[in-house]
């Protein structure tokens, strides 16, 4: 166990001498920076949309799950009376802390996104919105209802249940997706990467075999391979991650008024997140680099 | 140091040589002869852990090859220092880092320095020490490889027809060397077609001269 943990630690500190031993190799130096580079720039949007997509989830569960809407549709001339009658019913309703009739301009301000700023509100026969916010233990909805039903006509509880739980699963989806997209992102990095390595191995065999019959152990000859495809896979990641990053942040900014697309990108700390691609990517490289090329070396005599 | 007990081995179902014995002992001078196409690289090979017999026991510095992984390989060919016809150098590196090659992959690079110039001035490449493997001439080749044979201070020395692409004069000067490091102690396995080079050795040291024949390795005749 030692033994190979001290093998791992040579082959990532690696060894300038090994390293020279073998001649540069132009195209899968290219090949490795490039794929680093084009899987980094990915990895960090893929990131972006399932940071924003478990935010959106986590958002759309805290601010929906203790709310609920009750919508009174009257004649003009009843919405006053059934807008007090409810209030009434929902101050005496166990589990409500809060029912609030929305002012005329909060109403607008809601149909805003949808219509735009001029939206002559006095023609339309909107109906009156009440706000009703939730203790912690909840309220009976059912009770309320019937309720309700009884007492104030025009009424109609909405709880956001029937589209918060769906909204909420497919933002929950959507952020596994993007995770899902990551990994799949460093398979394929690792799979180029192997190609390039065993492009670059096969390109240096006799370089191999000199090793070999001047007494060259199997981890040094991989040492030399090893450490240049991470140097490289860490070089293009941080490069498709810096570029990456410039792209997200060019990205227009959340609005208030805006939906789901202007809020994709990090925030606060989660401009960390990205950081974390480079290491990855060289430990990937380093991982596939070296089953390569012991699997190879192996397989010569 | 060597030890060969009834080795067979065969390639693509042709039987190369059979039933061969040899012993090589510290401070022995070998020779081996045989036409080309009778297997002396093969047997060289052997000699060096590069190849495994199909039949017999190897038996490389106590250990059987057959049991040994491929770092006991690696480190045993460290003990054997080995000369190839068309020397094999690494030709993107100086000659100097060539020759110190085997010190690098077994960690030894500091020795390197004091000793490599040493060594380049005694087989006199002392000046194209910075020069790459294809800018030296075939004779200054030969040398480098016997000079990066011999940088780990190896037991055995083993030369697969070092005098193959070089003039007489060379030939004469590479034999020295290696009747040199002879009395230093190293035991020394040339393979050649060259009589002369034999006959020219023999008059310096005592030398056992070997023969792949029929698939065999007989001792050669009274004429050598």
């Amino acid at each position: 166990m030692r033994v190979e943990i001290g093998r791992v630690l040579s082959l990532m500190v690696g060894d300038p001498e090994a390293d020279r031993a073998v001649p540069p190799t132009g195209f899968t130096a290219w090949l490795t920076l490039f794929t680093a580079g084009a899987m980094a720039f990915l990895t960090v949007f893929a990131l972006a949309l399932s940071l924003a997509t478990g935010r959106l989830a986590d958002r759309w569960s805290s601010e929906l799950a203790r709310t609920a809407t009750l919508r009174i549709s009257a004649p003009p001339d009843q919405v006053a009376a059934q807008t007090r009658a409810a209030l009434k019913v929902l101050q005496e309703t166990p589990g409500i802390a809060t029912a609030r009739a929305m002012t005329e301009a909060e109403q607008k301000a809601l149909l805003e996104p949808w219509f735009g700023p001029d939206l002559p509100l006095d023609t339309l026969p909107l109906p009156q919105l009440i706000e009703i916010t939730e203790t912690a233990q909840g309220y009976d909805a059912t009770g309320l209802r019937a309720r309700l039903q009884a007492e104030v006509p025009g009424a109609v509880l909405d709880d956001h249940t029937r589209w918060r739980e769906p909204l909420v699963a497919a933002a929950s989806r959507l952020r596994t997706l993007g995770f899902a997209a990551i990994a799949l992102i460093a398979a394929s990095t690792a799979a180029m990467i192997t190609l390039a390595a065993r492009a670059a191995l096969a390109a240096n065999a006799q370089v191999i075999r000199v090793l070999r019959l001047v007494g060259a152990r199997d981890v040094y000859i991989a040492r030399a391979f090893v450490r240049r495809f991470t140097l490289r896979a860490l070089a293009g990641a941080a490069a498709g991650t810096v570029a990456g990053m410039v792209a997200i942040w060019l990205l227009p900014p959340a609005a208030p008024a805006g939906g789901f697309l202007t809020g994709l990108g990090f925030q606060g700390a989660g401009w960390l997140w990205p950081l974390v691609i480079p290491p990855l990517a060289a430990i990937v490289a380093f991982a596939a680099t070296r089953a390569a090329a012991l699997r190879t070396l192996r397989k010569q005599t | 140091m060597i030890e060969l007990e009834n080795v067979a081995y065969s390639y693509g179902g042709a039987e190369l040589f059979a039933e061969v014995s040899l012993a090589i002992t510290p401070g022995s001078f070998h020779f081996l002869t045989g036409p080309s196409g009778a297997g002396k690289t093969t047997f060289l090979k052997l000699c060096y852990g590069d190849l495994t017999a199909t039949a017999g026991r190897v038996g490389l510095f106590g250990k059987d090859r057959r049991d040994m992984t491929r770092d006991d390989v690696a480190l045993a060919r460290r003990r054997i220092g080995v000369v190839h016809q068309d020397c094999q150098f690494l030709d993107h590196l100086p000659l100097a880092e060539n020759v110190a090659l085997p010190l690098s992959v077994s960690g030894r690079t500091a020795e390197a320095d004091g000793n490599l110039n040493d060594l380049l001035a005694w087989v006199g490449l002392a000046a194209q020490a910075r020069q790459l493997p294809p800018q030296l001439s075939g004779g200054e080749r030969q040398r480098a490889a016997l000079a990066r044979a011999v940088i780990m201070s190896p037991d055995l020395i083993i030369a697969d027809e070092p005098t193959g692409n070089i003039d007489w004069e060379m030939s004469q000067r590479l034999l020295t060397l290696l009747v040199e490091l002879n009395r230093m102690g190293k035991a020394v396995m040339i393979a050649t077609h060259d009589l002369n080079l034999i006959r020219a050795a023999k008059a310096q040291v005592s030398a056992r001269v070997l023969r792949l024949r029929g698939a065999r390795l007989v001792a050669a005749g009274a004429e050598l």
